[in-house]
């Protein structure tokens, strides 16, 4: 059955000649992409569904006991984790948002004959093509309230955007904007390129305005690779860390996975920082879900 | 195919055996500790080791803010790559019940270096649980938060003169927290770009507990009972709720943007002539009065934390003691290397590097009082300190801690006395968990 699925192996080929059948060389291909996903995605997680339900510390050499729900039931009654998602959601909300807004704004300046459009199109890529912890440092240093470049071209004095608890995280949200806006922008990109021309000549012939156009024929055909950047994004956000870490340490900027992250390897409360990273997994999954739905339907339009 | 898994497999031999020649012909230790400028002086120490016996010391590093993490993943998966580790001291707990270290009582005893080392380190980098005899390390670096000042600043004949018309009693270095705190707002000048202090305010790790403890040993308080596990009614009381207001009075004297200061911040608060003094370890000074790294070198000057209300003085730990790993292959060769760094000549060679070294004879010898303008208020420090709690379960307190704190401390959230309640209650519900206190 499996030979019929794919394409059969030229006779004449090396590999023929070596005696390997299509099934081996699918085997080939396959067995050891699959081990390896097993071994290190697939076993760890479910490793880390059994230490959910237990008081393991890596740390001691105390035997981890069995509490059922507890780690849960605590985190779950944990104000200051409510208020880390509260902060994640937030801040989700905001950069993507923002992103959506600023990436699909350039593709659509950039979407025209304009001179030197693939060389400004590329240099807009850059920022996302830098590591997280880089752009952090950077812009911890733009930010500087002494000596940042922010402050001093925006003429805001000492303004402290990092250490004022109500700005940090819009400051954080800012620069994850700058990063990611670009991705947005490509994807956009592609989708506003796809766009049959024929249908603008028609609008055109019919007078249709530029509003009109605007959300009668580019945002339904760009719609579903809109959501496939959003779904990108939102799935990234959630999972930001690196960023914010080296950004900020206000308490009001603490996202879901700092406050995983200093569970599990500084408290190293492996037990309940499974627990909480299973929360975290089912909450993404959930969020991802909603999302699919809402494409699947946006593309039967 | 055939030819490919020969080769392959041969070439997998090869490198095994190698590898393991290697390992048997070469004698050699690995220390891991964290990045600064004792490592490299520890380095140069083991480089006179190997001198003497021919085994190779390296002293692995890493940065500070992934010091515990990276340490702890190794010992949690029972490596052994490396043979001692220059711990913190709140990690004693964790490293002996957890198994980590090898028990150093018997060499203790044998060495009576209960004797040999300052009292204050043994009780701190050493013994534990408190008071049980059993020890798990050798004090190597004595460390303590002190600060340093602008010499200039505060002996410029007209600042004098404002200082004391404004204050009433001359400038000079503080006598106690309200001269601290008031040399401070005096120097806090946003508009000429100089400011009164740099504290610690970092909550990512230890700075900012330690910055806190700096004023609540100081005005007489403490963060709990350590044997009995009790601190309701202690890390709560009203000396360390006064303690914390004290702290948090500091913060508004501080350079903008100082929500996540910790020693690179409070150094460079003295050499880019932000703030008038500055909270530091004393293993911070050694580069500011290196004119290289500090171009107000000859300008700096040095004080041990000042006392409080009640003439209480006392400062917080830092330091570390070095400990074999109970992982090692190699605990005999290691245990060789400590023999030879608690000896007198190797104390005073570790002093002469740059070292704080533990040796109460080292400490008090007026050579080393006089090596440096803050050895002498080192040695005042170092039989005067205090630690944060040294329990296996000691970062999820910190985490309470930096939880609680830094909200009330940067936000300006609730008051002092709701801050320090919570945090008694989120402590006594850990020691409760742990099943410290019922």
């Amino acid at each position: 059955m499996a030979t019929t699925m794919i394409t059969t192996l030229d006779r004449s080929s090396r590999a023929a000649a070596r005696g390997l059948s299509d099934i081996s060389i699918r085997n080939l291909f396959i067995i050891p992409t699959v081990l390896f996903l097993i071994v290190f995605n697939i076993f760890p997680l479910i490793y880390s569904l059994g230490y959910s339900f237990t008081d393991f510390r890596a740390s001691t050499n105390a035997p981890a006991n069995f509490v059922g729900l507890q780690n849960y039931r605590d985190l779950l009654n944990d104000p200051y984790v409510w208020s880390n998602f509260a902060i994640t959601a937030k801040y989700v909300i905001i950069s993507v948002a923002g992103q959506l807004l600023v990436g699909f704004g350039v593709a659509m300046l950039l979407n025209r004959d304009i001179p030197m459009k693939g060389l400004l199109t590329t240099l807009l890529l850059l920022p996302m093509m830098l590591s997280m912890a880089v752009v952090g440092l950077f812009w911890k240093l733009l930010y500087d309230p002494s000596f940042g470049i922010i402050n001093y071209a925006l003429g805001l004095g000492t303004f402290e955007w990092l250490s004022d608890p109500k700005m940090a995280l819009y400051a954080v949200a800012l620069t994850d904007i700058w990063m990611w806006s670009p991705f947005v922008m490509l994807l956009s990109l592609a989708g506003l390129s796809a766009v049959p021309k024929h249908l603008y000549e028609a609008a055109a012939i019919d007078r249709a305005g530029p509003f009109y156009t605007f959300f009668r024929i580019t945002l339904p055909l760009v719609a579903p690779i809109l959501m496939i950047a959003v779904i990108f994004r939102t799935m990234e956000a959630f999972k930001t860390f690196d960023l914010a870490y080296i950004l900020t340490s206000q308490p009001t900027a603490e996202l879901i996975s700092i406050r995983l992250y200093k569970m599990a390897f500084q408290e190293w409360q492996t037990g309940r920082s499974c627990a909480l990273a299973y929360i975290v997994l089912i909450m993404v999954l959930a969020i991802t879900n909603i999302y699919v739905k809402y494409l699947n339907k946006v593309k039967e339009r | 195919m055939r030819k490919l898994v020969t080769s392959v497999l041969a070439g997998i031999g090869l490198t095994l055996a190698c590898g393991t020649s290697v390992y048997a012909q070469e004698k050699s230790l690995t220390i891991f500790w964290a990045e600064w400028d004792p490592a490299n002086y520890l380095q140069e120490l083991g480089n006179e080791y190997e001198k003497e016996t021919g085994v190779k010391i390296t002293v692995e590093t890493t940065p500070w803010s992934d010091f515990q993490t990276k340490a702890f993943t190794e010992f949690n998966a029972h490596g052994d790559a490396y043979d001692l580790v220059v711990g913190d001291s709140q990690w004693l707990g964790a490293g002996s019940t957890g198994g980590h270290y090898v028990d150093l009582t018997d060499f203790f005893n044998k060495y009576k270096l209960k004797e040999v080392m300052a009292p204050a380190t043994v009780k701190y980098y050493a013994e534990y649980p408190g008071n049980s005899g059993k020890y798990w390390a050798i004090p190597l670096e004595g460390d303590a938060v002190g600060w340093s000042y602008r010499k200039d600043w505060f002996e410029d004949p007209k600042e004098k003169e404002a200082f004391k018309a404004k204050y009433g009693y001359d400038l000079d270095v503080p006598k106690d927290f309200k001269a601290l705190r008031d040399i401070a707002e005096f120097f806090y000048r946003p508009d000429q770009k100089k400011y009164g202090i740099a504290i610690y305010t970092d909550n990512s790790y230890d700075a900012m507990a330690m910055g806190f403890e700096n004023a609540l040993f100081s005005y007489g308080g403490e963060l709990g009972d350590y044997s009995t596990y009790k601190v309701d009614g202690i890390v709560n009381s009203d000396k360390a709720i006064a303690a914390l207001d004290a702290y948090k009075e500091l913060y508004k004297f501080t350079p903008p943007g100082w929500a996540k200061s910790f020693f690179v911040e409070d150094n460079q608060a003295i050499t880019e002539n932000l703030a008038a003094m500055s909270m530091n370890y004393f293993a911070f000074f050694p580069s500011l009065i290196n004119e290289a790294s500090n171009p107000n070198a000859k300008n700096t000057g040095f004080f041990a934390n000042p006392p409080g209300p009640n003439g209480d003085q006392f400062a917080a730990l830092g330091g570390q003691g070095i400990s074999i790993v109970s992982y090692s292959q190699k605990q005999d060769e290691a245990m060789k290397f400590l023999e030879w760094f608690i000896k007198d000549e190797t104390q005073k060679k570790w002093a002469a590097l740059g070292g704080y070294t533990c040796s109460a004879a080292v400490l008090k010898s007026p050579e080393f009082q006089n090596a440096t303008p803050y050895n002498k208020a080192f040695y005042e420090t170092m039989f005067k300190v205090k630690d944060f709690w040294a329990v296996p379960e000691y970062a999820e307190l910190l985490q309470q801690l930096n939880q609680r704190v830094y909200p009330y401390m940067i936000g300006g959230e609730g008051t002092a006395k709701e801050t320090l309640d919570a945090l008694a209650g989120d402590w006594n519900a850990t020691f409760k968990k742990y099943g410290r206190v019922k």
